[in-house]
């Protein structure tokens, strides 16, 4: 029992970053009770907390530890996935401050930055989680807490309506995945992954039970980064949360999602005693193709999130789709069984976090000024505002994925992991899906530049505060387009679990 | 170093001095319209002037295609050099530029048309800045594609025309402005999106030892990937014939097709260039289109020699459609800018019809098509654009007797209507000749050489036939006076003008420099393409 607390008390130190965040939640909470009408003091204070959690997170570089009885892993994959966390929960914070839809509702303040960190520390546990149960809490805090911040403009019916769907979706699908869940413990009898791969490895089980579980889990993973068919929360909830959730949702809260799920299926299904193969890749036990369930699922998503975002006017609704889409294209880097495609992966979410969160900014400044999120809002506003207009063309032409942006190189390196595994009919659907992606970011461009602004015709200002916050996306997005050797580095090192060769 | 200025290479230069421009012209205020005008005049001027100087010391004995010490004016840095891991090679992506025999000509006809398209822009009156930074912008794209010898660079600016191109068609453009525009970038994009896939595989598939650390490094280099030996064993695209290359070859073809472009896949080019400005339409007609057959030659043959050959007879006939199609298309039209456009389709596929009988004459002439077809089409578009300014009507119908108020924008006419239907003593006759006389050369070809000549007749018959409804017969007296071509106007169409006509009575001052470098494209794809042959 001594040793146990011991060494719970030793793994606390690799615990800083998670420790930080839990620190900052009470302590938000507790600072909003006291600084309630002033909320820019808790602001700050969770701005910090957060910060450190990150300076903590970025320091555990290079370890390669599992903590708290097999728990969690500190390793490259999860100081990764944290930092990208971080890094996004920052930006929204300064999102936040220019956010007239947040900056209204004074009194509740605290409880959205305490809900933010909340959610955050989530994110952080299922980055590094090992274990199933884990898994699920960790899974658990995030939606719980993003549930609550969905319907957080409570006087709009849509952020009601938005939420209230998100938790029946969630709900259900959380409880498939339970479900999954059990069936495997009860196929391996272990909790976590590395026990349900030496089990797995020792006596294979019956292959449709295995199947059936497998498919189980995977409905919580798609939900999570909202592949097709789990989706249908995503457009709805996007649409009716304030705008700097849905910008949280879509970048940290899908990157968290598929952390859990590349290390679940990495780790639970690579076939250790197969020693023969190519570095960097690895194949599965028993051939169990699970990265087939996976492909279709990509191709689904990603055909379906562009088709479906070529018909929508509401810019939230047309950015959740084109978030589907994307979902589907990372999950081709999945499919690949190598580290070349998890590297790609990795990749192409530190692109999607500039290109994406700028479209967001973009859309909520918009809405600030002219009150409306719909197309038509658009119109002529390459005229009315240049730098927004040129600055969302480029986020656009990112995520359409052409060159020299950040999201050309995203692309880039998830077809190079797929022609490099030969799965080249869906490098070949990824492509083509990206000339569907063309027409509708397009289409916005169409408005912006090649339509006159009709009724309100006065130029639109920007604070500079706001216009500097806006370069600060677009710098990257241009600059990763041109040189992008650091960032793929940091993505080769990052590939590395705890507990893989 | 010679060819430097101020430290930096004249292909850079001449690269990236539109982007100058470009920031030159973001700071000039709104109301400072001549400024922004002459600022892109004196930096495209300064391109005409390297491109001179290039042209002047042009080494003619140097063959480039497949060697380093072949290309001159080389530039090569390091850009991006990825360390690296277990799994997975060193990456490196140069800054790689050089020209050989077949792009200086292109070099020289992109700077020449972005001159001349900043005269003919004018009259632009909406948005004047935004126009000069696409304007230019798209400059450095298009130049950017004739030098870069790295497939990384080279894609990376034939995909930076895109969106200044869906700008200039779909904001300074005509009715269906916005149709047009987003066709053209849907068409453009499926196509080099393709070319990508098989970029990527190329990449994978090559790889070259560095002589310091003995390292294999992955490299986007087009030299090496024309060398078989740098194939890797057991990769993508190795070996000669198989069906991995043909999907390869296939993928950069369509993307270079649908920029020639080459039926079927053409439905871009009539809206873009119908809707497109007259400057745009021009730069369209004359350097976009080059770069598909470009791209063609100076990729998909060298990299693919065997596909090359295998799929000549293919080639053939879809340049023969594209010769008599484009002919028969343009002679329906009742628009005077889509009768240009059917042509370009049609000369276009001489410059196939040239290429794929893979013997210097052929060769030669494609190359030489390319550039003739790109000063004689911008003439056509330039005058389409004279005769719309006056009247705001492009219907063929409308006009008659333009000989007798117009006669100096007459005599233009004549020598690029002329030139166009292949006269003797005109450039456009000489290239023509050569590609003809390469294909009938080729046995399997003989047949559809032959056949593709009635291009020529129907050429003469849509031509003479605008020229008799147009200029001949009787005034309409709707128009009143028309007001001739004035000194801007001329002082566009005569250089033009001139350059056909020499280099129609001595075409010796283009060929000699591409003998070389054809002679050895030409040796290259025969060698390698032996060699799969011997293989198989």
């Amino acid at each position: 029992m001594n040793i146990f607390i011991q060494q719970i008390q030793q793994n606390l130190a690799y615990f800083l970053p998670e420790t930080a965040l839990v620190v900052t939640l009470c302590l938000s909470i507790l600072a909003g009770l006291i600084f309630g009408k002033t909320p820019k003091v808790v602001a700050w204070f969770v701005f910090i907390g957060v910060g450190a959690a990150l300076f903590f997170a970025v320091k555990q570089a290079g370890v390669s530890q599992e903590i708290f009885s097999g728990m969690i892993a500190v390793d490259p994959f999860a100081v990764f996935f944290k930092s990208l966390a971080a890094v996004c929960t920052l930006t929204i914070f300064l999102f936040s401050i220019f956010s007239s839809e947040v900056q209204t509702t004074v009194k509740r303040m605290a409880e959205y930055y305490s809900l933010l960190v909340a959610m955050t520390l989530g994110m952080f546990l299922m980055a590094g989680a090992t274990n199933v149960l884990m898994m699920v809490l960790a899974m658990e805090l995030t939606s719980l807490s993003s549930y609550i911040v969905a319907g957080y403009t409570k006087e709009a019916a849509d952020s009601s309506e938005a939420s209230l769907k998100y938790i029946i979706y969630g709900a259900v699908s959380s409880g498939i995945m339970l479900y999954g869940i059990s069936i495997l413990f009860g196929l391996t009898g272990a909790m976590d992954y590395a026990g349900i791969n030496h089990s797995l490895t020792l006596n294979a089980p019956n292959y449709f039970a295995l199947l059936t579980a497998t498919i189980f889990i995977v409905v919580g993973f798609g939900y999570k980064i909202s592949a097709v068919p789990f989706h249908f929360w995503t457009p709805d909830v996007y649409e009716g949360a304030p705008i700097t959730i849905t910008a949280f949702l879509s970048v940290a809260s899908k990157a968290a999602g598929f952390a859990m799920m590349i290390r679940f299926f990495k780790v639970i299904f690579i076939d250790t005693t197969i020693l023969a193969v190519p570095a960097g890749m690895w194949t599965s036990l028993y051939g169990f193709e699970w990265n087939k369930l996976l492909a279709i699922l990509s191709v689904l998503t990603m055909t379906l999130g562009n088709l479906v975002a070529v018909w929508q006017d509401n810019l939230k609704r047309l950015l959740a789709y084109s978030s589907i889409a994307h979902a589907g294209y990372m999950l081709m880097g999945v499919v690949v069984l190598s580290n070349q495609g998890i590297a790609a992966v990795l990749i192409y979410l530190m692109m999607y976090l500039f290109m994406n969160l700028g479209a967001f900014f973009v859309v909520m400044l918009v809405a600030n000024k002219t009150g409306s999120e719909d197309i038509s809002a658009y119109r002529g506003l390459g005229y009315r505002a240049p730098l927004i207009g040129v600055a969302m063309a480029i986020f656009l032409v990112s995520l359409t994925g052409l060159p020299p942006t950040a999201g050309f190189i995203g692309k880039l390196y998830l077809f190079a992991a797929l022609l490099d595994a030969k799965w080249i009919w869906l490098a070949v659907v990824g492509a083509l899906n990206s000339v569907i992606s063309l027409y509708y970011y397009a289409r916005v461009l169409r408005y912006m530049f090649l339509r006159n602004p009709e009724g309100q015709t006065g130029s639109i200002t920007l604070q500079r505060s706001e216009a500097i916050l806006l370069l600060a996306f677009v710098i990257p997005t241009l600059l990763f387009g041109l040189y992008f050797g650091p960032l793929v580095e940091l993505a080769n090192a990052s590939v590395q679990m705890f507990g893989i060769r | 170093m010679a060819y430097h200025f101020l430290g930096i290479g004249w292909l850079s230069w001449i690269t990236f001095l539109p982007i100058i421009g470009m920031i030159i012209v973001l700071l000039i205020p709104k109301e400072a319209r001549s400024a922004m005008k002459w600022t892109a005049v004196g930096i495209t001027f300064l391109q005409v002037v390297i491109s001179v100087l290039v042209y002047l010391n042009f080494n003619y004995n140097l063959s480039g295609i497949n060697t380093q010490e072949g290309m001159q004016f080389v530039e090569k840095a390091k850009w991006i050099d990825i360390q690296s891991v277990s799994w997975f090679g060193r990456l490196r992506i140069e800054y790689f530029l050089g020209v050989d025999g077949i792009s200086v000509p292109m070099v020289i006809l992109t700077a020449l048309i972005s001159f001349i398209a900043v005269f003919a822009s004018w009259k632009i009156d909406k948005a004047l800045k935004g126009y000069m930074v696409m304007l230019l912008l798209l400059d450095t794209g298009m130049m950017g594609v004739f030098v870069s010898l790295d497939f990384f660079l080279f894609y990376v600016f034939w995909e930076l025309m895109l969106l200044p191109m869906y700008f200039l068609i779909g904001i300074w453009g005509g009715a269906r402005r916005e149709y047009a525009a987003i066709k053209f970038f849907l068409y453009t994009l499926a196509g080099s999106v393709l070319m990508l896939l098989a970029m990527i595989a190329l990449y994978f598939s090559v790889a070259i030892v560095d002589p310091a650390t003995g390292e294999k490094i992955h490299t986007f280099n087009m030299l090496a990937m024309m060398n078989p030996a740098n194939f890797q064993p057991d990769s993508l695209l190795v070996g000669f014939g198989t069906q991995m290359r043909a999907f390869a070859y296939l993928a950069l073809f369509i993307g270079f097709a649908i920029k020639v472009p080459i039926f079927p896949f053409h439905t871009w080019l009539p809206d873009a260039h119908v809707e497109a400005p007259t400057a745009i339409s021009v730069i369209l007609a004359g350097v976009l289109l080059k770069m598909g057959a470009y791209g063609l030659i100076r990729i998909s043959f060298p990299i693919f020699p065997e596909m090359a050959q295998k799929y000549a007879f293919a080639l053939a006939i879809l340049a023969f459609i594209n010769i008599v199609y484009g002919a028969l298309c343009a002679m329906a039209q009742k628009d005077f800018k889509k009768l240009i456009a059917y042509s370009s389709i049609s000369h276009m596929g001489i410059v196939l019809l040239g290429m794929t009988a893979l013997n210097t004459q052929g060769m030669m002439g494609a190359v030489f098509q390319m550039f003739n077809h790109g000063t004689i089409t911008a003439m056509l578009f330039l005058i389409v654009g004279v005769i719309y300014d006056r009247t705001h009507t492009r219907d063929l119908d409308a006009f008659g007797g333009l000989a007798l108020t117009m006669p100096k924008y007459t005599g233009i006419v004549t020598v690029a209507f002329f030139a166009a239907l292949g006269l003797p003593g005109l450039s456009g006759f000489i290239s023509e000749m050569f590609s003809f006389l390469g294909a009938f050369q080729v046995d399997k070809l003989r047949i559809i050489t032959i056949a593709s000549t009635l291009g020529i007749v129907l050429t003469a018959a849509y031509m003479l036939w605008t020229l008799q409804r147009v200029f001949l017969g009787k005034v309409n007296e709707k128009w009143g006076i028309l007001l001739d071509v004035d000194a801007r106007e001329m002082f566009m169409l005569v250089p033009l003008a001139i350059i056909i006509l020499v280099l129609g009575i001595y075409p010796s001052f283009m060929l000699n420099v591409m003998t070389s470098s054809v002679n050895h494209l030409v040796n290259l794809i025969a060698q390698n393409g032996s060699a799969a042959a011997l293989l198989q």
